[in-house]
């Protein structure tokens, strides 16, 4: 509000100045605030029948049990029993936690290992073919990669063959369809598509670090590993948080690789809220439940981004 | 910049083998397209008679064509209009200053981390009320509201930039609102819009959720919600699978080489705003 006491205060002196020119001013500053709704008023439109209204069907949704057709019958907050009570529903949710390790973990932490040795080459040749190559995954649809990485993981793909040609043939298997590795799997496959863009926007970072940091810390006789934790992790503060909240939607939100990969088999092993609110709409005609699980996720999404853009927009 | 030669180097050996992890499943996805339909090739082999024709069967089995020109009419149904709508929102927003607006952005806002499988059963229920299921516009119109929050924030952050002494410049010369947008602050916002034309291209034409939820017919959808039918059809046909993908991922990685720098800009740009 004070912000309008200066506005005000602004045209008060003015109208001191020239009487005349306040009024159509005023009028004029007016129009112009009004005017503006008119503007807003078809984006507006478009998001409150196509996000908001649903947003608030699936609270309504979640409340009642319903197969889609018949009556609804009143359930409370059962269906956020349910959720809560069966193994397979919180065992989804377990399995997006365990996918923010891959999703989240590996692709900041190796894209920060990566970024900080490349730092001193960012401007070299190599490197700008490198920033369109790495990019690739970003481009594509997540469906291609899915189909992409089920052939590579499969009983017969390039990766077991690796692992036989140097000497690992004892742990082949077809990774996508193992009980202990589905998950990871799965998991790799979201690193890979993450990777590229999290290196991408650290190196972005690093580059605006001013280099006589670097120089001092070098001069001062800081090692490499010194180096790193003491002049580029702080410096690169908000890109990290960028970067944790962007995959860490990615990993809870996933939908599009396991619906391609694994379809959340085998058994229930790389099951994911996403998949299962699918699942329980469309095939299980379990309405209120899925509308439950939406309503978790999204509740454990803004959970998790939240205080992350708390802990790293702090300074700003 | 202090740098020794061994750190120069172990960063190249570095970035090569990120590139080599990154594009290990293209050339893997290649090689056995051209394998003889129907078998299961070793991982990385070359075939010794390479099968091109696979890419043409693919294309006709997966209807491509059609599909190709659906979801570029999706696109055009999608982008233009988003672009408009969120222009013109985030200009008030953030130039015009409206009344409430604190109140408007923290709306949007509240919409940016949304996952589209959170509302994904009622806007079943809705599209289907509406009569639209089945149709392009079940993908099109609900896209455009999902893309709201992101677009009017980037617009908004555009404008919000912009020097105020510019519009009363031009207000002084007699200009109405609607003449000092479209004249003075659209060809201003050009770069700002193209980048988000870009994402929005993007994300579009990448859509699965509501490709497959919204529409069962797959010649009506995104060419990849097709690729998820595509995959249903063929799966066990592991060379036409392949060949199908890389004719599906053509188009997208076409664009991007053309405009790579202007990709890159904006994924970045984008991710660092949202």
């Amino acid at each position: 509000m004070p912000r309008a006491t200066l506005d005000r205060s602004a045209d008060r002196k003015e109208a001191q100045l020239s009487p005349p020119r306040r009024s159509t001013r005023r009028a004029d500053f007016r129009a112009r605030t009004w005017v503006g709704w008119g503007f807003v008023a078809p984006a507006l439109l478009m998001y409150a029948v196509f996000v908001l209204r649903p947003l608030f069907l699936t609270f309504e949704y979640s409340l009642y049990r319903w197969d889609g057709i018949g009556p609804s019958t009143w359930v409370g907050l059962g269906n956020y029993g349910r959720v809560f009570a069966d193994r397979d529903l919180y065992g989804a949710i377990l399995n997006a936690f365990e996918l923010i390790l891959f999703f989240s973990v590996i692709p900041v932490g190796l894209g920060l290992a990566i970024a900080a040795t490349i730092r001193s080459i960012a401007a070299s040749r190599l490197a700008l073919i490198a920033r369109t190559v790495v990019f690739l995954p970003q481009v594509i649809p997540l469906v291609a990669a899915g189909i992409a990485w089920s052939w590579l993981l499969s009983s017969t793909g390039l990766v077991n063959q690796i692992l036989s040609a140097v000497g690992l043939g004892g742990v082949t298997r077809a990774w996508l369809g193992d009980f202990s590795t589905a998950l990871p799997a799965v998991g790799v496959i979201g690193a890979w598509v993450l990777l590229g863009l999290c290196t991408l926007l650290l190196l972005a970072g690093m580059t605006k670090i001013d280099p006589a940091l670097y120089e001092a810390a070098r001069i001062d006789g800081a090692s490499a590993w010194r180096e790193f934790r003491s002049v580029t992790v702080p410096s690169l503060r908000q890109e990290i948080g960028v970067c944790v909240t962007v995959t860490v939607i990615a990993a809870l939100a996933s939908f599009d690789i396991v619906y391609i990969a694994t379809q959340g088999g085998p058994g229930n092993t790389t099951m994911v809220p996403g998949l299962e609110i699918y699942y329980l709409a469309f095939s299980q005609r379990e309405v209120g439940l899925a509308s439950a699980l939406a309503v978790v996720l999204m509740v454990l999404v803004l959970g998790c981004v939240l205080p992350i853009q708390w802990l790293t927009r702090e300074e700003s | 910049m202090i740098v020794t030669r061994r750190e120069a180097l172990t960063g190249r050996i570095l970035l090569v083998l990120l590139m080599a992890f990154t594009v290990m499943p293209f050339v893997s996805l290649f090689v056995t397209a051209l394998h003889p339909s129907g078998t299961y090739p070793l991982g990385l082999q070359w075939p010794d008679h390479p099968h091109w024709g696979n890419f043409v069967t693919a294309f006709r089995a997966a209807h491509m064509a059609d599909l190709l020109g659906s979801s570029v009419l999706i696109v055009l149904g999608v982008v233009p209009a988003s672009l408009l709508l969120a222009t013109l929102a985030g200009f008030a927003i953030g130039h015009l200053r409206v009344v409430g607006r604190r109140l408007l952005l923290l709306t949007f806002v509240l919409g940016l981390t949304l996952p589209f499988e959170g509302i994904i059963t009622p806007l079943y229920y809705q599209t289907r009320d509406m009569g639209l299921l089945n149709s392009r516009w079940a993908i099109i119109l609900p896209l455009i509201g999902l893309f709201m929050p992101f677009s009017v924030y980037w617009m908004r952050a555009h404008f919000v930039n912009m020097p105020r002494d510019l519009s009363e410049g031009a207000q002084l010369d007699g200009a109405g609102v609607w003449q000092l947008f479209w004249r003075i602050h659209v060809p201003l916002a050009m770069p700002a819009i193209s980048s988000l034309a870009i994402l929005l291209f993007l994300w579009t034409w990448n859509q699965l959720l509501l490709a497959i939820v919204l529409v069962s017919d797959p010649t009506k959808r995104t060419v990849a919600g097709a690729l998820g039918a595509f995959q249903g059809q063929w799966g066990t046909d592991i060379p036409l699978l392949c060949a199908g993908s890389l004719l599906i991922l053509a188009p997208t990685l076409a664009v991007f080489i053309v405009f790579q720098r202007r990709f890159v800009a904006s994924l970045l740009e984008g991710s660092l705003k949202g």
